[in-house]
Protein backbone atom coordinates (compact mmCIF):
# COMPACT_ATOMS: atom_id res chain seq x y z
CA UNK A 1 0.00 0.00 0.00
CA UNK A 2 1.46 3.14 -1.05
CA UNK A 3 0.68 5.20 2.37
CA UNK A 4 2.79 2.95 4.60
CA UNK A 5 5.32 4.12 6.12
CA UNK A 6 7.98 1.32 4.58
CA UNK A 7 9.98 4.13 3.30
CA UNK A 8 10.96 6.11 6.39
CA UNK A 9 14.08 4.79 9.11
CA UNK A 10 12.48 4.72 13.05
CA UNK A 11 14.52 8.19 13.52
CA UNK A 12 13.38 10.15 9.99
CA UNK A 13 10.22 12.46 11.23
CA UNK A 14 6.78 11.05 10.40
CA UNK A 15 5.57 14.54 8.76
CA UNK A 16 8.00 17.15 7.29
CA UNK A 17 6.75 20.63 5.36
CA UNK A 18 9.41 21.79 3.56
CA UNK A 19 9.02 25.33 2.34
CA UNK A 20 5.36 25.36 2.56
CA UNK A 21 3.61 28.41 1.67
CA UNK A 22 -0.55 28.67 1.42
CA UNK A 23 -2.61 31.86 0.46
CA UNK A 24 -6.49 32.21 0.83
CA UNK A 25 -7.18 34.67 -1.73
CA UNK A 26 -5.01 37.78 -0.91
CA UNK A 27 -4.49 36.67 2.28
CA UNK A 28 -0.83 35.00 3.16
CA UNK A 29 -1.23 32.58 5.53
CA UNK A 30 2.07 30.55 5.39
CA UNK A 31 4.97 31.97 3.76
CA UNK A 32 8.04 29.10 3.45
CA UNK A 33 7.27 27.17 6.35
CA UNK A 34 9.58 24.65 7.42
CA UNK A 35 8.08 21.82 10.12
CA UNK A 36 8.99 18.55 11.34
CA UNK A 37 7.01 16.32 13.33
CA UNK A 38 9.27 13.55 15.19
CA UNK A 39 8.15 9.75 15.27
CA UNK A 40 6.91 9.13 18.87
CA UNK A 41 6.89 12.33 20.11
CA UNK A 42 3.91 15.43 20.85
CA UNK A 43 4.90 18.30 19.04
CA UNK A 44 2.71 21.46 19.72
CA UNK A 45 2.38 24.23 17.05
CA UNK A 46 1.63 26.97 18.76
CA UNK A 47 0.23 30.52 17.53
CA UNK A 48 -2.46 33.17 17.52
CA UNK A 49 -5.98 32.84 16.49
CA UNK A 50 -6.49 33.00 12.74
CA UNK A 51 -2.64 32.31 12.29
CA UNK A 52 -4.12 29.00 9.98
CA UNK A 53 -2.99 26.29 12.26
CA UNK A 54 -5.92 24.62 11.08
CA UNK A 55 -5.37 25.16 7.31
CA UNK A 56 -1.77 23.34 8.67
CA UNK A 57 -3.52 20.36 9.97
CA UNK A 58 -5.65 20.33 6.54
CA UNK A 59 -2.39 20.60 4.74
CA UNK A 60 -1.05 17.31 6.72
CA UNK A 61 -4.61 15.69 5.98
CA UNK A 62 -4.75 16.70 2.37
CA UNK A 63 -7.58 18.39 2.56
CA UNK A 64 -5.87 21.24 1.07
CA UNK A 65 -2.90 22.04 -0.85
CA UNK A 66 -0.16 24.19 -0.50
CA UNK A 67 0.80 26.86 -3.16
CA UNK A 68 3.97 26.30 -3.15
CA UNK A 69 6.71 23.72 -1.55
CA UNK A 70 6.14 19.77 -0.13
CA UNK A 71 4.19 18.23 2.49
CA UNK A 72 5.58 14.83 3.46
CA UNK A 73 3.66 11.92 5.69
CA UNK A 74 5.28 8.84 6.43
CA UNK A 75 7.30 9.56 3.39
CA UNK A 76 5.22 10.22 0.84
CA UNK A 77 4.10 13.66 -0.71
CA UNK A 78 0.88 14.24 0.59
CA UNK A 79 0.38 16.31 -3.64
CA UNK A 80 1.28 13.11 -5.23
CA UNK A 81 -1.25 10.75 -3.97
CA UNK A 82 -4.31 9.99 -5.79
CA UNK A 83 -7.53 9.73 -3.92
CA UNK A 84 -7.70 6.00 -2.88
CA UNK A 85 -4.11 6.49 -1.66
CA UNK A 86 -5.26 9.87 0.30
CA UNK A 87 -7.61 8.18 1.83
CA UNK A 88 -5.57 5.21 2.34
CA UNK A 89 -3.67 7.57 4.53
CA UNK A 90 -5.90 9.18 5.96
CA UNK A 91 -6.87 5.88 7.41
CA UNK A 92 -3.94 5.63 9.43
CA UNK A 93 -3.97 9.49 10.73
CA UNK A 94 -6.93 10.15 13.32
CA UNK A 95 -8.08 13.82 13.77
CA UNK A 96 -9.88 15.47 16.87
CA UNK A 97 -11.91 18.23 15.51
CA UNK A 98 -12.32 21.53 17.58
CA UNK A 99 -16.12 20.67 17.77
CA UNK A 100 -16.05 17.14 18.12
CA UNK A 101 -17.62 16.55 14.92
CA UNK A 102 -19.58 13.68 15.79
CA UNK A 103 -22.04 12.52 13.31
CA UNK A 104 -25.05 13.52 15.12
CA UNK A 105 -27.86 11.18 13.94
CA UNK A 106 -25.72 8.45 15.60
CA UNK A 107 -25.34 7.61 19.10
CA UNK A 108 -21.91 7.39 21.18
CA UNK A 109 -21.08 3.91 20.28
CA UNK A 110 -21.80 4.62 16.44
CA UNK A 111 -19.77 6.99 16.36
CA UNK A 112 -17.02 5.17 18.08
CA UNK A 113 -17.84 2.44 15.55
CA UNK A 114 -18.26 4.10 12.42
CA UNK A 115 -14.64 3.81 11.09
CA UNK A 116 -14.63 0.32 11.67
CA UNK A 117 -17.87 -0.23 9.54
CA UNK A 118 -16.64 1.55 6.68
CA UNK A 119 -13.37 0.12 6.90
CA UNK A 120 -13.29 -2.98 8.45
CA UNK A 121 -15.32 -6.39 7.90
CA UNK A 122 -15.36 -7.31 11.53
CA UNK A 123 -17.79 -9.43 13.33
CA UNK A 124 -20.11 -7.03 15.40
CA UNK A 125 -18.88 -8.61 18.24
CA UNK A 126 -15.34 -8.14 17.80
CA UNK A 127 -16.47 -4.11 17.10
CA UNK A 128 -18.25 -4.25 20.44
CA UNK A 129 -15.37 -4.86 22.07
CA UNK A 130 -13.35 -2.49 20.54
CA UNK A 131 -15.41 0.28 20.30
CA UNK A 132 -16.45 -0.53 24.52
CA UNK A 133 -12.51 -0.65 25.10
CA UNK A 134 -11.57 2.79 23.24
CA UNK A 135 -14.57 4.01 25.49
CA UNK A 136 -13.33 2.93 28.25
CA UNK A 137 -9.66 4.29 28.01
CA UNK A 138 -12.00 8.39 27.70
CA UNK A 139 -14.08 7.26 30.20
CA UNK A 140 -17.20 6.90 28.62
CA UNK A 141 -17.95 3.50 28.39
CA UNK A 142 -21.16 3.98 30.07
CA UNK A 143 -22.24 7.01 28.29
CA UNK A 144 -22.66 4.57 25.07
CA UNK A 145 -25.95 4.81 23.93
CA UNK A 146 -26.03 8.60 24.46
CA UNK A 147 -26.53 11.09 21.87
CA UNK A 148 -24.18 13.91 20.74
CA UNK A 149 -26.54 16.56 21.52
CA UNK A 150 -26.98 15.49 25.33
CA UNK A 151 -22.96 15.01 25.74
CA UNK A 152 -21.15 18.14 27.08
CA UNK A 153 -18.55 19.84 25.33
CA UNK A 154 -16.22 17.79 26.70
CA UNK A 155 -17.63 14.61 26.80
CA UNK A 156 -18.10 15.16 23.04
CA UNK A 157 -13.99 15.93 22.88
CA UNK A 158 -13.58 12.77 24.49
CA UNK A 159 -15.60 10.35 22.45
CA UNK A 160 -14.36 12.39 19.34
CA UNK A 161 -10.59 11.16 20.39
CA UNK A 162 -11.58 7.64 21.01
CA UNK A 163 -13.64 7.34 17.14
CA UNK A 164 -9.85 8.71 16.43
CA UNK A 165 -7.71 6.59 17.91
CA UNK A 166 -10.81 3.38 16.54
CA UNK A 167 -8.49 2.59 13.86
CA UNK A 168 -5.43 1.90 16.02
CA UNK A 169 -3.59 5.05 13.56
CA UNK A 170 -0.15 6.11 14.14
CA UNK A 171 -0.84 9.78 14.36
CA UNK A 172 -3.16 11.83 15.79
CA UNK A 173 -3.68 15.24 15.11
CA UNK A 174 -5.58 17.56 17.56
CA UNK A 175 -7.61 20.64 16.42
CA UNK A 176 -7.54 22.97 19.47
CA UNK A 177 -8.45 20.40 22.18
CA UNK A 178 -8.69 22.55 25.00
CA UNK A 179 -10.33 25.52 23.42
CA UNK A 180 -13.43 26.60 25.28
CA UNK A 181 -12.96 23.70 28.12
CA UNK A 182 -13.59 24.02 32.20
CA UNK A 183 -10.54 23.47 34.02
CA UNK A 184 -11.69 19.66 34.94
CA UNK A 185 -12.13 18.72 31.11
CA UNK A 186 -9.30 20.65 30.27
CA UNK A 187 -7.18 18.55 32.81
CA UNK A 188 -8.72 15.20 31.58
CA UNK A 189 -7.65 16.18 28.08
CA UNK A 190 -4.54 17.07 28.94
CA UNK A 191 -3.54 13.46 30.70
CA UNK A 192 -5.51 11.64 28.28
CA UNK A 193 -3.46 12.74 25.08
CA UNK A 194 0.15 12.18 27.15
CA UNK A 195 -1.12 9.14 28.03
CA UNK A 196 -2.74 7.44 24.73
CA UNK A 197 0.46 8.98 23.22
CA UNK A 198 2.92 6.56 25.50
CA UNK A 199 -0.26 3.80 25.32
CA UNK A 200 -0.03 3.57 22.08
CA UNK A 201 3.17 4.75 20.69
CA UNK A 202 1.54 7.21 18.94
CA UNK A 203 2.93 10.51 17.03
CA UNK A 204 0.44 13.38 18.18
CA UNK A 205 0.45 17.18 16.59
CA UNK A 206 -1.61 19.64 18.80
CA UNK A 207 -2.63 22.85 17.27
CA UNK A 208 -3.52 25.64 20.15
CA UNK A 209 -3.52 28.73 21.67
CA UNK A 210 -3.28 27.40 24.86
CA UNK A 211 0.07 27.84 26.28
CA UNK A 212 0.38 26.34 29.73
CA UNK A 213 -1.47 23.08 29.05
CA UNK A 214 0.20 22.30 25.60
CA UNK A 215 3.76 23.26 27.10
CA UNK A 216 3.00 21.00 30.23
CA UNK A 217 3.09 17.38 27.52
CA UNK A 218 4.47 19.22 24.44
CA UNK A 219 8.12 17.72 23.64
CA UNK A 220 8.84 20.34 21.19
CA UNK A 221 7.03 23.41 20.27
CA UNK A 222 6.69 25.63 17.18
CA UNK A 223 5.40 29.41 17.41
CA UNK A 224 3.71 30.64 13.85
CA UNK A 225 2.83 34.00 13.86
CA UNK A 226 2.36 36.15 10.74
CA UNK A 227 2.87 32.83 8.06
CA UNK A 228 6.11 32.40 9.38
CA UNK A 229 7.60 29.50 12.16
CA UNK A 230 8.75 32.02 14.76
CA UNK A 231 10.80 29.97 16.50
CA UNK A 232 10.82 25.93 17.72
CA UNK A 233 12.36 24.20 20.85
CA UNK A 234 11.31 22.32 23.49
CA UNK A 235 9.11 23.71 26.14
CA UNK A 236 11.43 25.20 28.65
CA UNK A 237 13.89 26.86 25.89
CA UNK A 238 10.48 28.32 24.80
CA UNK A 239 9.43 29.97 27.98
CA UNK A 240 13.01 31.40 28.73
CA UNK A 241 12.79 32.84 25.26
CA UNK A 242 14.18 35.96 24.79
CA UNK A 243 12.83 37.26 21.25
CA UNK A 244 10.06 39.11 21.88
CA UNK A 245 7.44 37.62 20.09
CA UNK A 246 7.55 34.17 21.50
CA UNK A 247 8.15 35.84 24.94
CA UNK A 248 4.36 37.92 24.34
CA UNK A 249 3.16 34.94 22.88
CA UNK A 250 4.62 32.83 26.24
CA UNK A 251 3.53 35.32 28.85
CA UNK A 252 0.40 35.99 27.37
CA UNK A 253 0.93 39.78 26.88
CA UNK A 254 -1.98 42.14 25.10
CA UNK A 255 0.75 43.54 23.07
CA UNK A 256 3.89 43.60 21.29
CA UNK A 257 5.14 42.13 18.14
CA UNK A 258 1.66 41.34 17.01
CA UNK A 259 -0.35 44.07 17.57
CA UNK A 260 -3.62 44.17 19.87
CA UNK A 261 -4.76 46.44 17.36
CA UNK A 262 -6.18 44.86 14.07
CA UNK A 263 -3.62 46.72 10.88
CA UNK A 264 -5.30 49.47 9.35
CA UNK A 265 -5.86 53.97 9.49
CA UNK A 266 -3.91 55.49 12.88
CA UNK A 267 -6.55 55.95 15.30
CA UNK A 268 -6.04 60.14 15.43
CA UNK A 269 -6.30 60.14 11.89
CA UNK A 270 -9.61 58.30 12.02
CA UNK A 271 -11.04 60.43 14.89
CA UNK A 272 -10.26 63.55 12.36
CA UNK A 273 -11.30 62.26 9.45
CA UNK A 274 -14.82 61.40 11.12
CA UNK A 275 -15.06 64.94 11.96
CA UNK A 276 -14.05 67.05 9.06
CA UNK A 277 -16.45 64.76 6.95
CA UNK B 1 -24.67 52.26 -19.45
CA UNK B 2 -21.19 50.13 -19.41
CA UNK B 3 -21.62 49.56 -15.72
CA UNK B 4 -25.10 47.31 -16.47
CA UNK B 5 -23.25 45.20 -19.41
CA UNK B 6 -20.53 44.63 -17.28
CA UNK B 7 -23.25 43.43 -14.26
CA UNK B 8 -24.99 41.50 -16.81
CA UNK B 9 -21.62 40.01 -17.32
CA UNK B 10 -20.58 39.47 -13.77
CA UNK B 11 -24.15 37.76 -13.25
CA UNK B 12 -24.03 35.45 -16.03
CA UNK B 13 -20.28 34.49 -15.53
CA UNK B 14 -21.43 33.07 -11.71
CA UNK B 15 -24.35 31.61 -13.28
CA UNK B 16 -22.12 29.53 -15.25
CA UNK B 17 -19.76 29.09 -13.18
CA UNK B 18 -22.46 27.31 -10.29
CA UNK B 19 -23.85 25.82 -13.29
CA UNK B 20 -20.54 23.92 -14.24
CA UNK B 21 -19.82 23.12 -10.64
CA UNK B 22 -23.06 21.53 -10.04
CA UNK B 23 -22.71 19.38 -12.92
CA UNK B 24 -19.59 18.46 -12.08
CA UNK B 25 -21.25 17.15 -8.44
CA UNK B 26 -23.71 15.27 -10.58
CA UNK B 27 -21.11 13.90 -12.53
CA UNK B 28 -19.15 13.18 -9.66
CA UNK B 29 -22.26 11.23 -7.67
CA UNK B 30 -23.27 9.40 -11.14
CA UNK B 31 -20.08 8.01 -11.02
CA UNK B 32 -20.41 6.74 -7.68
CA UNK B 33 -23.69 4.96 -8.12
CA UNK B 34 -22.18 1.72 -8.11
CA UNK B 35 -21.68 1.96 -4.42
CA UNK B 36 -24.96 1.41 -3.36
CA UNK B 37 -25.10 -2.47 -4.66
CA UNK B 38 -22.84 -2.73 -1.78
CA UNK B 39 -24.57 -0.69 0.77
CA UNK B 40 -28.61 -0.71 -0.03
CA UNK B 41 -29.89 -0.38 3.28
CA UNK B 42 -28.33 3.69 3.34
CA UNK B 43 -30.86 4.53 0.36
CA UNK B 44 -33.48 2.84 2.12
CA UNK B 45 -32.89 4.64 5.35
CA UNK B 46 -32.95 7.77 3.27
CA UNK B 47 -35.85 6.72 1.50
CA UNK B 48 -38.06 6.88 4.68
CA UNK B 49 -36.42 10.08 5.53
CA UNK B 50 -37.14 11.94 2.16
CA UNK B 51 -40.12 10.00 0.77
CA UNK B 52 -41.84 7.99 3.53
CA UNK B 53 -42.08 11.31 5.81
CA UNK B 54 -43.27 13.55 3.38
CA UNK B 55 -46.13 11.24 2.66
CA UNK B 56 -48.62 13.11 5.04
CA UNK B 57 -47.85 16.80 3.14
CA UNK B 58 -48.38 15.11 -0.29
CA UNK B 59 -51.28 13.21 0.30
CA UNK B 60 -53.58 15.89 2.63
CA UNK B 61 -52.21 18.43 -0.55
CA UNK B 62 -53.59 15.98 -2.88
CA UNK B 63 -56.94 15.73 -1.53
CA UNK B 64 -57.11 19.40 -1.40
CA UNK B 65 -56.58 19.70 -5.07
CA UNK B 66 -57.91 17.13 -5.93
CA UNK B 67 -61.37 18.77 -4.12
CA UNK B 68 -60.75 21.83 -6.17
CA UNK B 69 -60.70 20.84 -9.25
CA UNK B 70 -63.68 18.89 -9.22
CA UNK B 71 -65.64 22.10 -7.82
CA UNK B 72 -64.24 24.16 -10.60
CA UNK B 73 -64.29 21.52 -12.93
CA UNK B 74 -67.68 20.91 -12.21
CA UNK B 75 -68.70 24.44 -12.13
CA UNK B 76 -67.35 25.00 -15.97
CA UNK B 77 -68.97 21.46 -17.25
CA UNK B 78 -72.51 21.81 -15.74
CA UNK B 79 -72.56 25.08 -17.92
CA UNK B 80 -72.33 23.24 -21.19
CA UNK B 81 -74.21 20.28 -19.68
CA UNK B 82 -71.05 18.08 -19.91
CA UNK B 83 -70.52 17.17 -16.08
CA UNK B 84 -70.13 13.49 -17.08
CA UNK B 85 -66.91 14.58 -18.38
CA UNK B 86 -65.29 15.75 -15.24
CA UNK B 87 -63.84 12.21 -14.42
CA UNK B 88 -61.60 12.92 -17.66
CA UNK B 89 -60.81 16.78 -16.41
CA UNK B 90 -59.73 15.73 -12.90
CA UNK B 91 -57.73 12.96 -13.67
CA UNK B 92 -56.02 14.34 -17.26
CA UNK B 93 -55.19 17.72 -15.25
CA UNK B 94 -53.46 15.49 -12.14
CA UNK B 95 -51.77 13.19 -14.74
CA UNK B 96 -50.33 15.11 -16.85
CA UNK B 97 -49.61 18.70 -14.69
CA UNK B 98 -50.92 19.02 -11.08
CA UNK B 99 -49.71 15.63 -10.05
CA UNK B 100 -45.77 15.71 -10.73
CA UNK B 101 -45.60 19.61 -10.83
CA UNK B 102 -47.28 20.38 -7.37
CA UNK B 103 -45.35 17.20 -6.26
CA UNK B 104 -42.53 18.30 -6.96
CA UNK B 105 -43.01 22.05 -5.38
CA UNK B 106 -43.81 20.27 -2.49
CA UNK B 107 -40.74 17.85 -2.74
CA UNK B 108 -38.99 20.82 -2.35
CA UNK B 109 -39.97 22.64 0.23
CA UNK B 110 -40.31 19.66 2.10
CA UNK B 111 -37.71 16.97 1.80
CA UNK B 112 -34.93 19.80 -0.49
CA UNK B 113 -35.00 22.06 2.04
CA UNK B 114 -34.35 19.17 4.47
CA UNK B 115 -31.72 18.42 2.36
CA UNK B 116 -29.94 21.24 1.92
CA UNK B 117 -30.11 22.38 5.43
CA UNK B 118 -28.39 18.61 6.77
CA UNK B 119 -25.98 18.51 4.45
CA UNK B 120 -24.72 22.03 5.00
CA UNK B 121 -24.71 22.27 8.57
CA UNK B 122 -22.77 19.05 8.58
CA UNK B 123 -20.35 20.62 6.59
CA UNK B 124 -20.76 23.82 9.45
CA UNK B 125 -20.56 21.62 12.04
CA UNK B 126 -17.07 19.36 10.74
CA UNK B 127 -18.74 16.49 10.00
CA UNK B 128 -18.15 16.50 6.13
CA UNK B 129 -14.20 17.06 6.80
CA UNK B 130 -14.23 14.45 9.77
CA UNK B 131 -15.28 11.89 7.24
CA UNK B 132 -12.88 12.84 4.89
CA UNK B 133 -10.34 12.54 7.18
CA UNK B 134 -11.34 9.24 8.57
CA UNK B 135 -10.82 8.02 4.71
CA UNK B 136 -14.62 8.09 4.01
CA UNK B 137 -16.14 9.16 0.73
CA UNK B 138 -18.50 11.91 1.42
CA UNK B 139 -20.11 11.58 -1.72
CA UNK B 140 -20.43 7.93 -1.57
CA UNK B 141 -21.45 7.97 2.02
CA UNK B 142 -23.78 10.66 2.02
CA UNK B 143 -24.87 11.57 -1.14
CA UNK B 144 -25.22 9.01 -3.26
CA UNK B 145 -27.25 7.47 -0.61
CA UNK B 146 -29.39 10.45 -0.42
CA UNK B 147 -29.56 11.63 -4.57
CA UNK B 148 -30.90 7.69 -5.27
CA UNK B 149 -33.90 7.92 -2.53
CA UNK B 150 -34.92 11.31 -4.02
CA UNK B 151 -34.84 9.60 -7.36
CA UNK B 152 -37.27 6.65 -6.01
CA UNK B 153 -39.11 8.43 -3.58
CA UNK B 154 -40.41 11.53 -6.52
CA UNK B 155 -42.19 9.40 -8.73
CA UNK B 156 -44.12 7.49 -6.03
CA UNK B 157 -45.14 11.15 -4.29
CA UNK B 158 -46.48 12.00 -7.79
CA UNK B 159 -48.33 8.72 -7.96
CA UNK B 160 -49.88 8.52 -4.52
CA UNK B 161 -50.51 12.51 -5.02
CA UNK B 162 -52.27 11.80 -8.29
CA UNK B 163 -54.10 8.85 -6.48
CA UNK B 164 -55.46 10.50 -3.69
CA UNK B 165 -56.34 14.21 -6.00
CA UNK B 166 -58.79 11.83 -8.14
CA UNK B 167 -60.16 10.62 -4.89
CA UNK B 168 -60.75 13.93 -3.80
CA UNK B 169 -61.84 14.88 -7.68
CA UNK B 170 -64.17 11.89 -7.06
CA UNK B 171 -65.54 12.90 -3.32
CA UNK B 172 -66.35 16.61 -4.55
CA UNK B 173 -67.93 15.79 -7.92
CA UNK B 174 -69.84 12.31 -7.40
CA UNK B 175 -70.26 12.58 -3.11
CA UNK B 176 -71.23 16.30 -3.05
CA UNK B 177 -72.47 17.75 -6.33
CA UNK B 178 -74.00 14.61 -8.00
CA UNK B 179 -72.37 13.98 -10.80
CA UNK B 180 -73.20 10.13 -12.10
CA UNK B 181 -70.64 7.58 -10.25
CA UNK B 182 -70.63 5.12 -13.74
CA UNK B 183 -70.26 8.37 -16.15
CA UNK B 184 -67.41 9.82 -13.85
CA UNK B 185 -64.96 6.21 -13.78
CA UNK B 186 -65.99 5.35 -17.38
CA UNK B 187 -64.99 8.49 -18.86
CA UNK B 188 -62.19 8.37 -16.83
CA UNK B 189 -61.57 4.99 -18.26
CA UNK B 190 -62.41 5.57 -21.76
CA UNK B 191 -60.29 9.33 -22.13
CA UNK B 192 -57.39 8.47 -20.18
CA UNK B 193 -54.38 6.50 -21.95
CA UNK B 194 -52.04 4.69 -19.42
CA UNK B 195 -48.58 5.59 -21.97
CA UNK B 196 -49.70 9.44 -22.78
CA UNK B 197 -51.09 10.17 -20.06
CA UNK B 198 -50.08 8.47 -17.31
CA UNK B 199 -46.36 7.51 -18.26
CA UNK B 200 -45.03 10.10 -19.76
CA UNK B 201 -47.35 12.82 -17.44
CA UNK B 202 -47.20 10.93 -13.84
CA UNK B 203 -43.57 8.74 -14.15
CA UNK B 204 -41.17 10.56 -17.22
CA UNK B 205 -41.84 13.96 -15.63
CA UNK B 206 -41.80 13.15 -11.75
CA UNK B 207 -38.23 11.33 -12.20
CA UNK B 208 -37.18 14.16 -13.87
CA UNK B 209 -38.83 16.20 -11.47
CA UNK B 210 -36.83 14.23 -9.05
CA UNK B 211 -33.54 13.81 -10.20
CA UNK B 212 -33.32 18.01 -10.98
CA UNK B 213 -34.54 18.46 -7.50
CA UNK B 214 -32.60 16.24 -5.40
CA UNK B 215 -29.58 17.25 -7.10
CA UNK B 216 -29.96 21.39 -6.74
CA UNK B 217 -31.13 20.44 -3.13
CA UNK B 218 -27.95 18.26 -2.51
CA UNK B 219 -25.57 20.56 -4.33
CA UNK B 220 -26.28 23.56 -2.34
CA UNK B 221 -26.13 21.73 0.75
CA UNK B 222 -22.63 20.54 0.08
CA UNK B 223 -21.64 23.74 -1.50
CA UNK B 224 -22.83 26.12 1.43
CA UNK B 225 -20.79 28.86 3.04
CA UNK B 226 -20.70 26.61 6.24
CA UNK B 227 -22.23 29.31 8.98
CA UNK B 228 -25.64 29.52 9.81
CA UNK B 229 -25.71 32.17 7.36
CA UNK B 230 -24.87 30.35 4.46
CA UNK B 231 -26.37 27.67 5.27
CA UNK B 232 -29.72 29.65 5.79
CA UNK B 233 -29.07 31.35 2.15
CA UNK B 234 -28.82 27.90 1.02
CA UNK B 235 -31.72 26.49 1.67
CA UNK B 236 -33.65 29.50 0.28
CA UNK B 237 -31.70 28.68 -3.10
CA UNK B 238 -32.54 25.08 -2.59
CA UNK B 239 -36.57 25.63 -2.78
CA UNK B 240 -36.17 29.13 -5.16
CA UNK B 241 -34.13 27.19 -7.27
CA UNK B 242 -36.03 24.25 -7.75
CA UNK B 243 -39.25 25.84 -8.10
CA UNK B 244 -38.06 27.77 -10.79
CA UNK B 245 -36.30 24.75 -12.61
CA UNK B 246 -39.78 22.38 -12.02
CA UNK B 247 -41.75 25.03 -13.71
CA UNK B 248 -39.55 25.99 -16.57
CA UNK B 249 -39.01 22.11 -17.04
CA UNK B 250 -42.26 21.35 -17.15
CA UNK B 251 -43.19 23.61 -19.98
CA UNK B 252 -39.88 22.08 -22.09
CA UNK B 253 -41.42 18.47 -21.02
CA UNK B 254 -45.08 19.46 -21.86
CA UNK B 255 -44.21 21.01 -25.42
CA UNK B 256 -42.02 17.33 -26.38
CA UNK B 257 -44.97 15.21 -25.11
CA UNK B 258 -47.91 16.53 -26.06
CA UNK B 259 -48.16 18.71 -28.75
Amino acid sequence: MPAQPHTLSAHDPLVTLEDVSFARGARVIFDGVNIEIPRGRITAILGPSGGGKTTLLRLIGGQLAPASGKVNVFGHDVQALNTAELFAMRRRIGMLFQSGALLTDLDVFENVAFPLREHTNLPESMIRTIVLMKLEVVGLRNARNLYPRELSGGMARRVALARAIALDPLMVLYDEPFAGQDPISMGILVRLIKKLNEALNLTSVIVSHDVTETASIADQMYLIAEGKVVESGPPAAMKSSSTPAVAQFMRGLPDGPMPFHFPGVDYLTDLVDGVSS
Amino acid sequence: MIEFFAWVGRRSLAFFERLGRGTLFLVQVCARLGFLLTRPSLTLAQVWAVGVQSLVIIGVSGAFVGMVLGLQGYNTLVTFGTEESLGVVVAKSLCRELGPVLTALLFAGRAGSALTAEIGLMKATEQIPALEMMGVDPLRRLIVPRYVAGLISMPLLAMIFTAIGVLGGYFCGVGLLGVDEGAFWSQMQLHMALGTDIGNGVVVKSIVFGAVVTWIALFEGFDAIPTSEGVSQATTRTVVNSSLAVLSLDFVLTGLMFD
